[in-house]
């Protein structure tokens, strides 16, 4: 067990997971803010945090609670279903395919969040279930059965 | 397994830029919030770049570019908190300052200083020391007197030694008895080249004896 890093470290570290795995599961628009959410909860909690070992699946535990607690947020807004992605604005990295990122965020959370950290995230399969709350093998299966169910809506073409 | 969706997806959150734009506005927010517990910047300098650390209470750090800023960092973050983020805003009225009393133009700082970090006869030495004006010298044994330990001129040696903000706290005004130069942390040129700015010569060839003597000021 090693300290935590300065904060400014830790930022650097992760920001990258972080905001990948946010634009993945919330999308581009809210991204933004819930990144700024995450790492200021992160932020809060900094001082009691003893052990310095991973940190990015903490980082991306909290990334991954503000993420649900966002759409929780956007069902009580009672916004209209069929949400069009806009055209990405100026500086807007490039994203992909649209399409596949509507698709990601059909999927039910627990196989979206094990999708998005498995193949946009590239950790292990170790990690994700440390993110998720649960085991290697459930978060393996999530990740299997999204992965599967993208498949029958997203064509590659 | 990798195919055509799986690639999609690897290739998708390619965030690069935007993850750093987002990283840079959230010292703002922490400020606001008031979890910025230590903000820093890098303030260029004739001595090379240096590292300034702020809390609200003041500065708590102004180190010389010799030690890498990591391990500036994980200082502060032991001794003052962890909760440290870039934040340039809150160091601006030190830089400025700085660049003032580089360019000649400024004698005394007028930056709060937070002294909560540290103890003892290390912070009283470095109190007394900061009450030295600009253009003059003290020494090694004046300063331990008037921190209220006669014989600790050795302790008062190590205490600016351990100096967290030299040049605002301008232990370089501190010679030996003999007005030779004495010690410094930065490294003796960087203490010659202050004592010179403030228009002090130190002995410094002479090992024993002679007070430090004021040279003609420079022109202005």
């Amino acid at each position: 067990m090693r300290p935590p890093p300065p904060f400014s470290r830790f930022l650097d570290d992760h920001r990258e997971a972080v905001y990948r795995f946010l634009v993945a599961t919330v999308g581009p628009d809210e991204a933004d803010d819930c990144f700024q959410e995450t790492f200021i909860k992160a932020l809060r909690a900094y001082p009691r945090l003893r052990d310095g070992d991973n940190l990015r699946a903490w980082a991306l535990t909290i990334a991954r609670r503000t993420a649900i607690d966002a759409a929780r947020g956007r069902r009580r807004r009672a916004q209209p279903a069929a949400n069009p992605e806009p055209p990405p604005v100026d500086g807007t990295p490039d994203l992909g395919d649209p399409s596949l990122w509507q698709a990601v965020r059909g999927l039910p959370p627990r196989q979206r969040a094990a999708v998005t950290l498995r193949y946009v995230n590239d950790l292990p399969y170790a990690e994700i279930g440390r993110v998720m709350g649960s085991s290697e093998e459930a978060a393996r299966r999530s990740a299997f059965e999204g992965l599967r169910r993208l498949r029958e809506v997203w064509n590659a073409g | 397994m990798r195919d055509d969706l799986t690639d999609a997806l690897r290739r998708a959150g390619g965030a690069g830029g935007a993850s750093e734009r987002a990283a840079a506005r959230l010292a703002a927010e922490a400020e606001r919030r008031g979890l910025l517990d230590v903000a820093y910047a890098t303030v260029d300098s004739p001595l090379g770049p240096l590292y300034a650390a702020g809390t609200p209470r003041g500065l708590v750090m102004l180190a010389y570019g010799d030690v890498p800023l990591e391990e500036r960092l994980e200082r502060l973050a032991r001794e003052v908190s962890p909760r440290i983020l870039e934040a340039p805003g809150r160091l601006d009225p030190v830089r400025r300052q700085l660049d003032e009393y580089f360019a000649g133009r400024r004698r005394a700082f007028e930056v709060p200083i937070d002294w909560s970090p540290l103890r003892g006869y290390t912070r009283e030495v470095l109190r007394r020391t900061a009450e030295i004006p600009f253009g003059e010298a003290s020494t090694y044994a004046d300063i331990a007197l008037r921190a209220g330990s006669p014989r600790g001129w050795r302790a008062a040696g190590n205490a600016l030694g351990a100096n967290p903000m030299p040049i605002v706290v301008p232990c370089h005004r501190v010679l030996a008895s003999s007005g030779g130069i004495g010690g410094y942390t930065g490294g003796l040129d960087r203490k010659r080249f202050l004592l010179r700015l403030e228009g002090v010569e130190p002995d410094d060839a002479r090992g024993e004896g002679g007070a430090p003597r004021r040279a003609p000021r420079p022109g202005r």
